[in-house]
């Protein structure tokens, strides 16, 4: 971190409501990752508001932010970033671990999780077992298992090739589909196009935010 | 601390990560095994010196006399001084409340002795009764040499626990007579020497008997005392190089022999040895406790790093338990209590390892200067705890840092 600051973002103004699957596009350099990771509570803005679930995000602890993070919000990144000791089942009944979930009532959340996204089989197994839509399944399992009210994911097919990508897609519309509000970040358009709201960030400006058809991913069977 | 969730956590994270938990138990327990080690030679070392100089009391003044090496007063050097009872008698009649023990010494070497058909020869000394005292010697049965032998030139003999296995292998000895250089001698009692063997391969008889038998009139061949006890150290040594200074020029007084003649009379004061001794043995002390300091520095600047290792390691993890939701406190808790555990289970480890060793073979070891290696149990704990604690300390700065940097700088570390 050097001194010089750099501002990406440069005033945005938009407002996601409930059940809403908005993707954020834009070139590299834009601004999408770091809006994210604003709306993730992962950093912070210098200024403007951000209001999650009727809640002034702003000048939050540590602490607080954690709470925060575990209670509303679910992250899907571009890498997975699964814990690579930890089994698929433990690393989705992390967050329950750390909203104190008792251990039995933690791996029988977990596993309904694991079983909405098909890799029941898979429980047991380390992410290094896994292939890549698996886990990036396993990544959206646990960040489904807090019952967060956002989904946010970065580049969430980043990684995947286009069936296991579409796959994945398809996965995230059910989710949409049952009333959870996602986010995704992508420069994809095929992605982006499987999702209801498009915004354009160019510079760290919204250039374009409109509502579009939704595509949907038609991947015959989970692998 | 007693959180069950916690401490599962813990053990999937040490289960799941077996090298680096063996390589940090690893590092712990074998500095724990080194320090001990080394304090325990230490110890042995320190054993073994006071070994060396337990052979006869600390405060020993002993007196010998020898040919003269400077005329005096027309009397020709080369002359033989021998000392008498009334030396003995004028020593003890000037300072008798200064001395503690006091004998004179008549003795002869390699007396063959024989015991039935079982025969040796030994060095054979008549001494009064305070010379078990001055010699720093134990009965193991019966007892020793005393006045009303001396007074009533017994033939009886306190022979050293060496010349008892020699003779009556472990037969009883009290009470039977045993041939010197021709004379019988009746037994009453073995001693032991912490000298050893080289000290125990003796015979005592009175020293009136001694000079009788030997032929010798009332000649000594030395005088050995000690003071009576004084508070401190620098006390005694005051008064015992006062004593020895007087008993010197006393006895080249009345030997007539110069002043300066030093080879005439010899006063040896063991106390000069034994600061030598007390110095030495601080020395040592210092010295080990010196390398210890240095291998508990060693251990922790290890233990730190491996700590600065497994917190860099774990960043990412980190990052990812905070996006998901983990306070700052629940990860440096969690890295802690898990290298709190490992060091102190590794630490254990490598104690209970080098007790073992220095239990086992410590009794073994008899070198000359090492003898008996041990360590102070509660010495020993405290290193571990030491080690415990500092390398709860320098994980904790890291595990600090790593846990306040923003989640999302910890997930792009890769």
């Amino acid at each position: 971190m050097g001194k010089n600051s750099l501002h990406v973002l440069k005033g945005i103004n938009f407002t996601v409501s409930e059940g809403e699957m908005v993707s954020i596009m834009g070139s590299s350099g834009s601004g999408k990752s770091t809006l994210l990771n604003i709306l993730g509570i992962l950093d912070e803005a210098d200024e403007g508001t951000y209001t999650l679930d009727g809640t002034l995000i702003k000048n939050l602890n540590e602490k607080v932010a954690a709470r925060y993070r575990n209670k509303f919000l679910g992250f899907i990144f571009q890498s997975f970033n699964l814990i690579n000791y930890k089994s698929a089942l433990d690393n989705v009944a992390m967050p329950l671990y750390y909203q104190g979930v008792k251990r039995n009532i933690r791996v029988e959340k977990a596993m309904h999780y694991l079983e909405k996204v098909g890799l029941a089989d898979w429980a047991t197994h380390l992410p290094n077992e896994l292939s890549g839509g698996q886990k990036q399944r396993v990544a959206i399992a646990r960040a489904l298992a807090s019952d967060p009210k956002v989904l946010l994911a970065d580049e969430p097919t980043g990684a995947l090739d286009t069936k296991t990508s579409y796959e994945v897609m398809e996965l995230i519309q059910g989710i949409n589909d049952e009333g959870k509000t996602i986010l995704i970040v992508t420069h994809e358009d095929d992605i982006a196009h499987m999702t209801k709201r498009i915004v354009n960030l160019k510079d760290g400006l919204i250039i374009d935010d409109s509502i579009v058809t939704q595509v949907r991913a038609k991947a015959n069977s989970y692998v | 601390m007693f959180n069950l969730e916690r401490w599962q956590e813990i053990f999937e994270a040490i289960r799941k990560n077996k090298l680096r938990t063996f390589l940090t138990g690893l590092s712990v327990a074998s500095g724990i095994f080194i320090l001990v080690i080394l304090l325990g030679i230490g110890q042995g070392m320190q054993n073994g010196v006071q070994q060396q100089f337990e052979n006869d009391a600390t405060n020993r003044i002993s007196v010998w006399t020898n040919v003269t090496s400077v005329e005096y007063k027309g009397l020709n050097p080369g002359r033989r001084i021998e000392m008498d009872n009334r030396d003995y008698n004028l020593a003890i009649n000037k300072n008798k409340d200064k001395l503690e023990y006091k004998s004179g010494v008549y003795s002869r070497w390699g007396q063959l002795t024989t015991f039935n058909k079982e025969s040796g020869s030994y060095r054979v000394e008549g001494v009064h009764g305070d010379y078990q005292f001055l010699e720093n010697e134990t009965l193991v049965v019966g007892r020793y040499i005393n006045q009303g032998d001396v007074n009533n030139y017994e033939k009886h003999a306190v022979i050293g626990n060496q010349v008892y296995l020699d003779l009556f292998k472990g037969k009883d000895a009290l009470g039977e007579y045993i041939d010197v250089a021709g004379i019988k001698f009746k037994v009453v009692g073995v001693y032991s020497d912490p000298g050893g063997e080289r000290e125990e391969t003796r015979i005592f008889i009175p020293i009136s008997t001694a000079q009788r038998v030997y032929n010798a009139g009332d000649k000594l061949r030395s005088l050995a005392f000690t003071l009576e006890k004084h508070d401190s150290y620098e006390d005694a040594l005051a008064a015992s190089e006062a004593f020895s200074a007087q008993l010197e020029a006393d006895l080249k007084t009345k030997h007539t022999i110069a002043p300066t003649d030093d080879r005439a009379v010899n006063v040896n004061n063991s106390l000069e040895n034994a600061k030598k001794f007390y110095d030495l043995n601080k020395m040592i002390r210092w010295f080990f406790w010196g390398v210890g300091i240095c291998t508990i520095i060693a251990g922790v600047v290890g233990v730190s790093n491996i700590m600065l290792i497994i917190v860099k390691e774990r960043t990412k993890e980190i990052g990812i338990r905070k996006a998901i939701g983990a306070e700052p406190w629940s990860i440096i808790g969690m890295i802690l209590h898990e290298s709190i555990f490992v060091t102190a289970i590794a630490g254990f480890i490598g104690l209970i390892f080098s007790l073992f060793l220095l239990q086992i073979a410590g009794p073994f070891i008899e070198m000359d200067y090492i003898k008996n290696p041990s360590v102070d149990f509660s010495v020993a704990i405290t290193t571990v705890v030491i080690l415990v604690i500092a390398g709860a300390i320098a994980g904790f700065f890291p595990a600090y840092r790593a846990a306040n940097i923003k989640p999302i700088e910890a997930l792009r570390d890769e």
